[in-house]
């Protein structure tokens, strides 16, 4: 608890630091606030001595003006309050909103920083709860900093009031105080435990209705309704459990913490009358004292709320420093191509690549709940190489296409050429240039890769095809302008679906655009790739969501552009591979074969078992079919 | 701020339908409220004390009587502490009950879910889905156990103080409720811009968290492209905008609360200076003046707390009606009348479908019309057509995820709308072409297919696919974690797996939606041969854009425009000039 309570303070302390002005403006402000409701209760009480009780009682002699004077300045100072309260709550908001925006620019940028390594050994969905929800948890403290702070000033000059008025009352009062702390740190100290278990079987419940939704397909095809209610159910009933116990305990806390000022103030009535009939204080001090304990009970609960949410400070802090801390880099090198147009020569020298092993979360020491999701306790073993010792050759302008197995490694050496990631071991050398070697934004330059799977932005067409080179700051012989855009797609071959959508280049595509088939997603990332007008082309099979006869054209369109471009093209269909001047065979991470197409076919089995695998499968069945129709004859 | 978008459920319409929905929601509910109405007297001790205090204590005729004053005290506290527990007692019984119905009403959606036909869960409306059974339910619980709770409590507060306050003094108790009613019936208003604030900052951050997921879900393509630069500025943009609004949401809450500071700090000055007035007229004691200080004070809570709580109300109706909504959505794919319920005769499945017709519901779109086709018992089938022809359709109508808009599927002679469910997708398992993975090991997601089967099951049914070697190269075997929906296989891994869950089932009748869409040609071709031993049998109908699965199949149907245009053997079609000629010469250019 403690430990959780210094190392949250501290980032407390680091957000303050880095919003000086704004934290000061609502520390001010609550300063106000915390002086103004103590001098409204001194205030009460003098009140009551000099006006009040002569007045109702006969005992002095009091003017209509002087209780309407009592009554403007209790007024000026409640107004002086209220500007307080509002600049304590209004910048309170504009500290902790600053600071999750400030934090949310740098772990985008992060993400924009981190290589892709990193990337894939990192869950999507983690990264971006961190971004959203873990920054949010912590610095949802805060919004109630301030208050608490300000309550500290109020309790500070109310304890001086009261002892004014009578320090034997006084220490009777201000004994609710601390019977209010301990109440609340008590509250805390068994709640803590009580929400975080709440929290995760939350987490627990939306995950499992989340994974059982995306799955209702397989959930209805197989039959599996009544055993995932059953998972549900199991979920659900923990969650309901675990909120009942937590209740318990938030059910005790209110009542407690509202009877405590109620008894403090009966026993400073009762006391206060034995000082009252010894003399020592009057009707004023008694009321004073009394009211302003009333004014405590409530913002003294500020104390209770930012102990609540510390814990949840730590654990954001925790995940999003993680991030922030990260010290993987891409480490770019200083060099550039010589030349910048023609095709880009390529080779590789023992390139091997192992798979990063998957991160775990930086909070993974919780306790463990039954039925942990499999993932979560998957032992760490060391991933077998996706890639080891291949060696390449690809002359500049030539055509060369990579055939593998599912599995075979294909897609890591795409990825690998135009340095999405670094090997493990040996290096990739484009145009006699080590790619490491190379400058910021050098590769991406000259060499352009289409993925298997296409990533739509939510952005118009024009924007997901230029991704920012249209942008104006962008130097004029790099910008990308419309007419570009529509050579690319027209290249692709998604001039025609493009033009027919309502809004052309303008349609919004992507989450919350027009929805498109995979083909045209396809034909998308082909262009994306096509206006940059890449030296050199990594297509890791993109065109499988294409019917045959539009790949043809895309593939024919591409060779007759004749703008000088190396391709590397990741296929298994014999029209593709038609198109290479070599192909490369890749089994199980090695390179088993390569050469020109026909001497691979004469000398490569296992390259003829995959390339063929069609084609022989049709002749053995109409061999099978012409054996059965004579033997029928 | 959910009135304009929809209308607001009638007030007795909601409880009646929370009642039948969950009826744990309603049990010792009666009981709870009396309780917590009692509770509330334990507010009025401190006014009360003071009062009697002043008046009857300390200025005592002859002194004052501190003897009096301690046993009035001594009674209050006793009070206090007795409605502390009963408080305590009020919160432990509602959380009980709200907690139970909430529970069941959360799996009651969950399995209403299941029930909606599959096809109209897209990625976005999935999201929606799972907050139905996850925050909409949460509004519902904060305000059931808080708001609800507070709501009761202020006003049986509220109307206590007013009745103590009439008892003391009426013309004090007029300037008070003069002050406080018409902060009351503003409040309201105020509060609508609140609303409107903080409705804006929930879109605005919808719109942060995409542009933020774009930089993690689309890094390759950034990297690939060095793209930085457009996500950066989107991300600059969007974490701004949200940051702005946030602040400007957080100035009109401030000010709203704001209002309630002032109208309490006009009371307590009115009171002195009215009070003083009265007292100095002698309508009015010194103790029963100052016991207004207090009991205006039970005001300012509840005025200040209830239109929070009233929005909180709104956020719980809002969430009730989505979940009521949900659950209320009729079953496209319904259950069977009892009456009407047949079983399925036992043995391979025939397929007859009679004159079907599909429309996408809600639309005009026809996606399949004129169907007639009959699948004998034990035959295979290969369905091929274009992209959105209308095959898929077809494989979903004959494992009836969907029902046709006009016609009828038989499987053996029976209406496929008179089978249950269970036993339906029981003995007729499709498998899609994004073959599912749950979170769990290879072996944990082939059980599925038969809950209770063996590892040794499980090992026979990837063995009878020829995929021992695929296993057996797997780092853990049949423990290997496939990860979140399977992405720690391949595609295509994920298709093998799919594959041994739907062989494991044991089906009478097996379809394939592109099920060896993403499989290498050797592997895929070694599957076929497989697979043709695995069927025989069964009924089977594979949809394939590889027209090598078509070779494999006694009948070819070809579907193109929603329209059955061609059936007959492959040999036959490809002789035949038609649609399938033409498909069959592409993909033969391309393979030879």
């Amino acid at each position: 608890m403690s430990g959780t309570f210094l190392s949250g303070m501290r980032t407390m302390a680091r957000g303050a630091r880095e919003q000086p002005r704004l934290f000061g403006i609502a520390i001010a402000g609550s300063v106000v606030y915390g002086a103004g409701t103590a001098a409204s209760g001194y205030l009460v009480g003098r009140v009551t001595d000099r006006v009040i009780v002569p007045a109702v009682t006969g005992s002095g002699d009091v003017s209509t003006a002087d209780v309407w004077l009592a009554g403007s300045t209790l007024m000026a100072v409640t107004l002086v309050t209220v500007a307080g309260i509002l600049v304590r709550r209004v910048w309170a908001g504009a500290v902790a909103f600053t600071l999750q925006a400030g934090y949310r620019r740098r772990l985008a940028r992060r993400y924009l920083e981190l290589p892709l390594a990193w990337h894939h050994a990192h869950p999507a969905g983690r990264l971006l709860a961190t971004a959203g929800s873990d920054v949010e948890a912590t610095w949802q403290a805060m919004f109630v900093l301030p208050f608490a702070l300000g309550v500290v000033v109020l309790i500070a000059v109310a304890g001086v009031a009261m002892a004014a008025a009578d320090p034997v009352l006084a220490t009777v009062g201000l004994l609710v105080i601390p019977a209010l702390l301990l109440a609340n740190i008590v509250y805390q100290r068994r709640m803590s435990p009580r929400v975080t278990r709440v929290q995760q079987l939350r987490g627990e419940v939306s995950a499992t209705a989340h994974e059982s939704f995306e799955g209702a397909l397989v959930v209805k095809t197989l039959g599996l309704a009544d055993e995932e209610v059953e998972r549900f159910t199991v979920d659900a009933n923990r969650l309901r459990d675990a909120n009942v116990a937590a209740g318990r305990t938030r059910g005790a806390f209110e009542p407690v913490i509202e009877a405590l000022p109620a008894l403090g103030t009966l026993a400073v009535l009762s006391v206060g009358t034995a000082r009252a009939a010894g003399g020592a204080v009057g009707v004023g001090d008694l009321v004073q004292i009394a009211y302003l304990l009333g004014l405590l009970a409530f913002p003294v609960r500020a104390f209770g709320w930012v102990l609540s949410e510390l814990p949840r400070t730590v654990a954001g802090d925790t995940r999003v420093q993680a991030i922030l801390r990260e010290s993987a880099t891409t480490p770019w090198g200083e060099r550039s191509f010589d030349a910048t147009g023609g095709p880009v020569a390529v080779s590789t020298t023992g390139l091997g690549y192992r798979h990063p092993v998957p991160a775990t979360d930086p909070l993974d020491e919780r306790p463990e709940l039954p039925g942990q999701r499999a993932s979560a306790v998957a032992p760490q073993h060391d991933p077998a190489p996706a890639l080891a010792d291949v060696t390449l050759d690809v002359a500049a302008g030539s055509t060369v296409a990579v055939v593998g197995s599912t599995g075979s490694g294909k897609s890591t050496l795409a990825g690998l050429l135009v340095r999405l990631v670094d090997p493990t071991s040996g290096d990739v050398v484009l145009d006699g240039v080590d790619v490491r070697s190379l400058a910021d934004g050098e590769v991406a330059g000259a060499a352009a890769l289409v993925p298997q799977s296409t990533f739509v932005f939510d952005d118009t067409v024009r924007g997901n095809i230029a991704l920012g080179l249209d942008d104006a700051s962008v130097p004029a012989g790099r910008r990308v302008g419309d007419d570009d855009i529509w050579r690319a797609l027209r290249l692709a071959r998604a001039e025609d679906f493009v033009s027919a959508l309502p809004g052309g280049l303008d349609e919004l595509v992507g989450e919350r655009g027009s929805t498109l088939s995979g083909g045209q997603r396809q034909r998308l990332a082909l262009a994306r790739a096509l206006v940059r007008r890449p030296r050199l082309l990594v297509l890791d099979d993109a065109t499988s969501a294409l019917d045959p006869t539009v790949e043809r054209a895309v593939l024919d369109g591409l060779a007759e552009s004749g703008e000088g471009t190396t391709v590397v093209v990741v296929a298994y269909r014999p029209a593709t591979i038609a198109l290479a001047d070599e192909v490369v065979h890749l089994e199980r991470g090695r390179v088993v074969d390569r050469g020109p197409a026909a001497e691979v076919a004469a000398r490569d089995a296992g390259y003829r078992d995959l390339v063929t695998a069609y084609a022989r499968a049709a002749k053995d069945r109409a061999d099978g079919v012409t054996t059965n129709t004579a033997g029928m004859a | 701020m959910s009135t304009a978008t929809s209308a607001p459920a009638p007030r007795g319409g909601v409880l009646g339908r929370a009642r039948e929905l969950a009826p744990e929601f309603a049990v010792g509910l009666g009981v709870t409220l009396a309780i917590a109405a009692a509770t509330t007297v334990g507010k009025l001790v401190v006014p009360v004390a003071v009062q009697q205090t002043i008046d009857t204590g300390v200025l005592a005729e002859g002194g004052p009587d501190v003897r009096r004053v301690v046993t009035v005290c001594a009674i209050a506290a006793v009070v206090v502490l007795m409605t502390t527990v009963t408080a305590w007692v009020v919160n432990v019984r509602l959380f009980r009950s709200t907690e139970a119905g909430l529970a069941s009403l959360r799996v009651r959606a969950f399995r209403h879910v299941h029930d909606l036909a599959v096809l109209t869960q897209s990625g976005e409306r999935r999201g929606a889905l799972v907050s139905r059974v996850t925050s909409d339910v949460d509004t519902i619980s904060t305000f059931l156990q808080t708001g609800m709770l507070v709501l009761v409590l202020s006003l049986g507060q509220v109307v206590l103080a007013t009745a103590v306050m009439f008892f003391y003094s009426w013309q004090l108790a007029l300037v008070v409720l003069g002050c406080f009613i018409p902060l009351v019936l503003i409040r309201n208003r105020l509060q609508r811009p609140v609303a409107k604030a903080y409705a804006l900052v929930r879109v605005r951050m919808g719109e942060m968290l995409g542009a933020i997921s774009e930089t993690v879900v689309g890094a390759d393509v950034i990297r690939a492209h060095a793209a930085s630069a457009r996500s950066w500025r989107a991300v600059d943009a969007a974490v701004e905008g949200h940051r702005k609004q946030a602040v400007k949401a957080q100035v009109a809450t401030a000010a709203t609360f704001s209002a309630g500071v002032v109208v309490s700090g006009l009371v307590v000055a009115l009171v002195i200076v009215v009070g003083t007035l009265l007292g100095i007229g002698g309508e009015l004691t010194l103790g029963r003046l100052l016991a207004f200080l207090f009991l205006a004070q039970l005001w300012v809570g509840p005025v200040q707390a209830t239109t929070e709580v009233l929005n909180e109300l709104q956020n719980a109706l809002a969430g009730w009606r989505r979940v009521v909504e949900l659950i209320d959505t009729p079953v496209v794919v319904p259950e069977p009348a009892g009456d009407r319920v047949q079983a399925l005769p036992a043995g391979p499945v025939d397929v007859r479908v009679e004159d079907v017709a599909y429309t996408y519901p809600g639309t005009e779109k026809v996606v399949l019309a004129d169907v007639a086709l009959h699948l004998p018992a034990g035959s295979r089938t290969a369905v091929v057509g274009e992209t959105g022809s209308g095959k898929t359709t077809l494989a979903r109508l004959v494992t009836r995820l969907v029902d046709p808009a006009h016609g009828r599927v038989l499987l053996n002679g029976v209406d496929a709308r008179d089978l249950p469910s269970r036993e339906l997708h029981r003995r007729v398992v499709a498998v899609p072409q994004e073959g599912f993975l749950f979170d769990a090991s290879v072996g944990a997601n082939v059980r599925r297919g038969r809950p209770g089967a063996t590892d040794d099951d499980v090992r026979g049914a990837f063995a009878e696919l020829g995929l021992t070697g695929w296993l057996d190269g797997l780092p853990e075997g049949l423990d290997t974690p496939v990860g979140q929906r399977g992405e720690r296989l391949s595609a295509g891994e994920r298709q093998l797996v799919a594959l041994a869950r739907a062989h494991l089932a044991d089906p009478d009748l097996l379809v394939l939606d592109e099920a060896t869409s993403s499989v290498d040609p050797a592997t895929e071709v070694r599957l076929q041969r497989a697979l043709e031993g695995v069927l025989s049998g069964r009924t089977s109908v594979a949809i394939a854009h590889r027209l090598s699965t078509a070779e494999a199949a006694d009948t070819v149907v070809v579907v193109d425009g929603g329209r059955v245009v061609e059936v007959g053997s492959a040999v036959e079609l490809a002789q035949a000039g038609g649609p399938y000629s033409r498909l069959h010469a592409a993909w033969t250019a391309q393979h030879a």
